[in-house]
């Protein structure tokens, strides 16, 4: 110990002490405060960029997954009007062929009922006309047979024969 | 600090194969200290004997690791001993004793001659390094029991070699991180530029060793302390390693002094929570508190004193055992010898840059934590609300 205090030496302690502060101060302002300045910028910057990259790694992905969805979505709609369409003119043609049936049904009818009617109409004029016909035929007959004796015999025998025959 | 499994096992295996050589160092080392505190005590008794050629090796090593790890008043970078010729430069002596003397290093010619200022007579002791007042003839005398010379010691503010190396230091560190302050504006928040290198480092102090330490609300007014610290004692140790011949951290002073500011900072910045975690310390019984009151405020001292001492302690031990192996080459002189010994310094050379980074990333984080529990919050009356 008395060895270690003899080699103390005051002038080289105020020597190194001065040195010593004096650098301390001088690279202080010269060297450490610029040096972890600009390597503490340096590292904000690169952990700014590589959350501003994860940013827009995320952006890009969510953009990525929102056009997946719009796609889809289109997509749906697409085959949701496609599908419409299809139904409707699969109706429209059910429609329009049970419309075009129900019309020929009823113009069919109606036809026939027309028909009908048109023949009763045609048997009662034929019925008259006959009638008329056979009465005037029957008049023409009479006035005719009854023109002579032995023709209105003949007549009446014929009718009566043929009334036999019935 | 990753060391990938492979160099590790092989540093292992280099180890393990040099452990016969190295016990075998360790007593020669001991004997080489026995014998130069044999050849000392001649020396001192006047008796002065011839030493015998390996002993005179031994000695001169011992020498000059002594020398190595103090501090020095010249900058020597290489010897030349059959010469005495020095490489290097001298350095400006600044000395207050009844007024100021200024001289140059060189008039002490390494401690061989006594240098004359305004009328005083100073010389520079070998054992110590330090600059004693002495009369025209340069004695020195030395106290029996301490050790230490009687002579005044002047304040001696001159720039030593450990002054020139921080100062070395400081400005490779300015200029460093400063090129890197500018380069990010420059080149758009990215670093460029050799200070480069250094970016990592700053970022792990930010991230692991102030943040967890002393939490993200307050760690930004001791970050400049940290970083300084961390770099400061980075570089000092390096620069130890290098064939320059600098200790600085393994200098005490500097420790010292490190430590001070830590233990300042620390105290200076408490809250009322680290006061009271001190005095009366929370959720023990009161008899209790009265006992860790002085326990604590004995560890308040005791951290940064183990600080100093672990820097100082690792860095000096390093450069002591080193050197010891260098010089262990000079004294084998057998290729086979040497070149073990060559190798185990190599490794140790290696395991040195590792203390040195550890060391200085001890220092910190130590720091850190001490800064966190001054700054802590009161968890107690948290819990007590919920």
């Amino acid at each position: 110990m008395d060895k270690l205090i003899y080699q103390f030496e005051f002038g080289l302690f105020f020597w190194q002490i001065l040195i010593f502060v004096g650098l301390i101060l001088l690279l202080k302002k010269f060297a450490w405060k610029p040096i972890l300045d600009a390597v503490n910028d340096r590292e904000q910057g690169i952990k700014d960029a590589l959350l501003s990259a994860e940013n827009a790694r995320q952006e890009m992905q969510n953009l990525q997954a929102d056009n997946q969805r719009i796609l889809n979505e289109a997509r749906a709609e697409r085959d949701a009007m496609l599908k419409e369409a299809r139904e409707m003119r699969e109706k429209m043609i059910t429609d329009s062929k049970n419309e075009a049936q129900a019309q020929g049904q009823k113009m069919i009818e109606q036809a026939k009922a027309a028909i009908e009617s048109e023949k009763n109409a045609a048997m009662a004029e034929l019925k008259t006309q006959v009638s008329t016909l056979s009465l005037s035929i029957a008049e023409k007959l009479l006035k005719e047979e009854l023109s002579n004796k032995e023709s209105q015999t003949k007549l009446v025998e014929k009718m009566l024969g043929d009334v036999k025959l019935n | 600090m990753v060391i990938s499994n492979k160099p590790l096992r092989f540093i292992l295996a280099a180890l393990v194969a040099c452990l016969p050589l190295m016990s075998f160092s360790n007593t020669e080392k001991d004997s080489a200290h026995v014998q130069t505190e044999e050849a000392h005590g001649a020396v001192s008794e006047g008796h002065h004997k011839g030493h015998s050629e390996p002993t005179d090796v031994k000695s001169k090593i011992k020498a000059f690791i002594d020398h190595h790890v103090l501090d020095s008043h010249d900058f020597t970078l290489t010897q030349d001993n059959e010469t005495g010729k020095y490489y290097g430069f001298s350095l400006p002596i600044i000395i207050w004793d009844n007024g100021l003397h200024i001289f140059s290093s060189s008039k002490f010619d390494h401690g061989n001659s006594v240098a004359e200022s305004n009328g005083s007579y100073y010389t520079i002791n070998h054992h110590d390094g330090k600059i004693y007042r002495t009369d025209a003839s340069g004695t020195i005398t030395e106290n029996e029991e301490t050790g230490h010379p009687d002579n005044v010691r002047p304040l001696d503010f001159s720039i030593t070699k450990t002054v020139v190396s921080i100062f070395a230091a400081a400005l490779l560190m300015f200029f460093v991180f400063s090129s890197l302050a500018k380069s990010y504006a420059k080149n758009g928040g990215i670093a460029s530029g050799v200070g480069r290198i250094f970016e990592p480092l700053v970022v792990y102090i930010r991230d692991e060793v102030a943040i967890p330490n002393i939490g993200e609300k307050h760690y930004r007014k001791y970050m400049s302390y940290l970083l300084t610290i961390f770099f400061f004692v980075l570089f000092l140790n390096i620069f130890g390693l290098t064939p320059l011949g600098i200790n600085a951290t393994g200098n005490l002073t500097i420790t010292f002094s490190l430590a001070i500011l830590t233990f300042l900072i620390t105290n200076l910045t408490a809250n009322k929570n680290y006061w009271g975690h001190i005095f009366w310390m929370p959720g023990v019984p009161k008899p209790m508190r009265i006992i860790l009151a002085p326990i604590e405020l004995l560890g308040v001292f005791i951290k940064p004193f183990s600080l100093m001492i672990r820097l100082y302690a690792n860095i000096f031990a390093g450069h002591i055992v080193l050197m010891s192996i260098i010089g262990l080459m000079f004294i084998f002189k057998s290729w086979i010898g040497s070149s073990l010994s060559f190798g185990l310094s190599f490794v140790l050379s290696i395991l040195e840059i590792l203390v040195a980074f550890l060391q200085a990333y001890i220092f910190t984080m130590l720091s850190a934590l001490y800064f966190g529990s001054a700054v802590e919050e009161h968890h107690h009356e948290g819990e007590a609300h919920h």
